[in-house]
């Protein structure tokens, strides 16, 4: 595949196995400057293995991660700055205040003094959890944490954000405002990868959809031409469900 | 570059510690407390008080002059608290606890003891009634009574109206023995004749004369504690702060290996992985906050030590700087050993108690090792804590210099390097 300009993250070939289960296996896709790829696939797909790849969490046994052009390499590799993961825990100290978690969070991209400040007021601006910044994130709802766990990804400022369901038990409330927050950053030019078990959520937010099933990519599109695809089969216009149903032959909540 | 993430591990990890109130309260307060009772108990005579007196019962059923002096010299020792009641409330008082030993002396046991102290005689039977979980008692009350019954024995043999009529009664059976050999017999009555003679120059009971005395200890005791001079006194609080401090910051670092395993669960690791940081450096904060923690809870309690208890470092205070370091090292090592062998928090939890009582156990830090037997002694030497222990109370009440520090300092440092490395291998970063 050749690079093209405006790709930010380019996966190629990417290949991990665990014992003798093959978890990932030769999962190859782009994702471009400001836009939102979705990662859909049923559990075991490979979704979690292929972003814990990209955020250099596993290290792949083939395949490459660049960023720009750039490969990544070993788990201290400088650009590792320029991505940003939001886990599907939430992974925050409850015990300790939003600005405590931040300041910890944020200090792990050696961010300090001013700047490591100012990342925190953009990043709890973002996502409208300024005015709780000094309370304990244990006195947190469950949404609020979520937002929470998404401005911990974002303090760097990093190109690539990687999303693993981040919005796994939230209300609709919070949920709507975490898609906001997803639209404004795309329109700031971040290439974001989002893996969700909700067919809605792709529906609203993706430009391009990544299906995985069994460790490998087995459809690569836009939401139209994906509902083209099973259009033909159905004769109307087909629901990303029944897409999904067509390419795995199994529901995505299986 | 990693100078930053890693002050930010140990700053975020010593606010996780200090915002738990019960974290703080049991590492600090609680090894303070124990130690306090723990050195009450073990601090000995010290430099005033008076030691404690075993309590014994003495039942005299002879009434003879001899066991009256036993009874009465028994009285007069130090060591012993005497009681006198009937043999039954002795029992009743041995079995409640109250008495750790009641001694019998059975009737006839003035005149059979008189008669087997020249050897001829069957010995009585001096009957030792003792509370079978006070061995250390029984061994002292026997040996103390053995002093008290041969001096009342041999003063009324060679100065008592007993002793005058078992000579009277007995030479002439020597005398007129067949069946003794002619040289054994001149011997004996040779002896014998001539105690007979000394009676006759003191006559009985005579007034004014003064009192008897058999065989006594033919020395004295000079007792010198040897501490780190001769002017200060041993202090039971410096090694129960030890002892104390260690076990609870062993305990305080196996709970922030819990506490890594909980991070993993809630996928923390997971963020601070994907952050370009390398797991040496993850480790090593984690290391370097439970070095901190561990230090402070040993000096915060050696400092009450100091304050409240007079506990002074008597030897090198580098050398206690020392030791304290490696140690502090050697406990947060154990913390990232906990991490890396526990499969999960609650198992880890378990397991991590039990390891950590039977190490202060066995490092001497509830009793100093020396009460153990010898081969326990010397068991207990591939157990890090008895190195700790051994090295503060070498630094503190022993007074021992620099060089007494280098050995302890080099095995808590190789015990720190083994863990560092078993964890380092070990440790899963991924909860599954």
């Amino acid at each position: 595949m050749p690079f093209v300009a405006n790709t930010m993250l380019k996966i190629q070939h990417l290949r991990k196995s665990f014992g003798a289960l093959v978890a990932v296996d030769d999962v190859s896709f782009s994702v471009e400057r400001g836009s939102l790829v979705g990662l859909l696939g049923p559990n075991g797909a490979g979704k979690t293995t292929t972003v814990s790849m990209i955020a250099g969490l596993v290290a792949p046994e083939k395949g490459d991660v660049l960023v720009e052009g750039e490969r990544l390499a070993g788990e201290t590799d400088p650009k590792k700055r320029r991505i940003g993961l939001v886990p599907q825990d939430l992974a925050l100290y409850d015990e300790l205040s939003a600005r405590a978690n931040l300041r910890f969070f944020g200090a792990l991209y050696s961010l300090s003094g001013a700047a490591l400040d100012k990342a925190i007021k953009d990043a709890l601006d973002l996502v409208g959890l300024s005015d709780r910044v000094n309370d304990r994130v244990s006195t947190y709802s469950g949404g609020m944490k979520r937002r929470l766990n998404l401005a911990a990804g974002l303090l760097h400022d990093p190109d690539v954000l990687l999303l693993d369901e981040p919005t796994v038990g939230v209300d609709p409330q919070s949920r709507n405002a975490i898609f906001d927050n997803l639209e404004t950053l795309k329109g700031r030019g971040k290439a974001l990868i989002y893996t969700t078990h909700y067919m809605e959520e792709v529906e609203r937010l993706a430009d391009r959809i990544v299906v995985m099933d069994h460790g490998k990519v087995i459809a690569e599109d836009t939401l139209d031409g994906l509902q083209s695809r099973a259009a033909g089969v159905g004769g109307g216009k087909a629901t990303l469900e029944s897409v999904f149903l067509t390419l795995t032959g199994r529901s995505l909540r299986d | 570059m990693t100078v930053i993430p890693l002050l930010a591990m140990v700053r975020k990890d010593l606010q996780l510690f200090f915002s738990d109130r019960r974290s703080v309260i049991v590492s600090f307060v609680v090894p303070i407390a124990i130690a306090s009772f723990f050195g009450a108990v073990f601090s000995g005579g010290g430099q005033n008080r008076e030691p404690a007196r075993i309590a014994v019962a003495i039942v005299d059923q002879d009434g003879s002059a001899i066991s009256k002096a036993i009874v009465a010299g028994a009285e007069t020792d130090k060591n012993l608290k005497v009681a006198k009641p009937t043999v039954d409330e002795a029992r009743d008082l041995v079995k409640k606890g109250t008495t750790a030993v009641a001694v019998v002396i059975p009737k006839g046991f003035g005149e059979a003891s008189g008669q087997a102290f020249f050897g001829d005689g069957e010995k009585p039977v001096l009957t030792l009634l003792h509370d079978p979980s006070k061995s250390t008692e029984l061994a002292m009350v026997r040996g103390v009574m053995t002093q008290h019954v041969m001096e009342a024995v041999s003063a009324e043999m060679f100065g008592g109206d007993q002793g005058r009529q078992l000579i009277e009664k007995t030479l002439p059976q020597i005398q007129g023995s067949s069946t003794m050999p002619a040289d054994q017999k001149k011997l004996l009555v040779d002896m014998l004749g001539s105690v007979q003679r000394f009676y006759k120059d003191q006559p009985a009971g005579a007034q004014g004369a003064a009192p008897r005395r058999g065989l006594t200890m033919p020395y004295t005791v000079q007792e010198e504690a040897m501490t780190a001079g001769s002017n200060i006194a041993y202090n039971g609080y410096a090694h129960s702060f030890a002892g104390m401090a260690i076990q609870f910051l062993l305990f305080a670092m196996a709970n922030i290996g819990v506490e890594m395993l909980l991070e993993r669960q809630r996928g923390l690791w997971s963020r601070l992985r994907s952050a370009p940081i390398s797991k040496v450096t993850l480790l090593a904060g984690k290391a370097l906050s439970g070095t901190l923690i561990s230090l402070m809870i040993l000096l915060v309690s050696f400092g009450f030590a100091m304050a409240v208890f007079g506990v002074r470092i008597q030897g090198s205070v580098i050398g206690f700087l020392g030791i304290s370091l490696a140690c502090a090292v050697m406990a947060s090592t154990f913390g990232l050993l906990v991490a890396a062998l526990g499969n999960s928090p609650a198992t880890a939890r378990g397991v991590t108690t039990l390891a950590v009582l039977m190490m202060v156990m066995l490092g001497g830090a509830w009793v100093p090792t020396f009460v153990f037997p010898a081969w326990l002694q010397q068991f207990t030497l591939v157990v890090p804590v008895r190195w700790a222990v051994d090295g503060l109370d070498a630094m503190t009440w022993r007074g021992i210099g620099l060089g007494g520090a280098l050995m302890p300092v080099a095995v808590l440092a190789a015990f720190a390097a083994a863990f560092w490395a078993i964890a380092a291998s070990r440790f899963r970063w991924t909860e599954g």
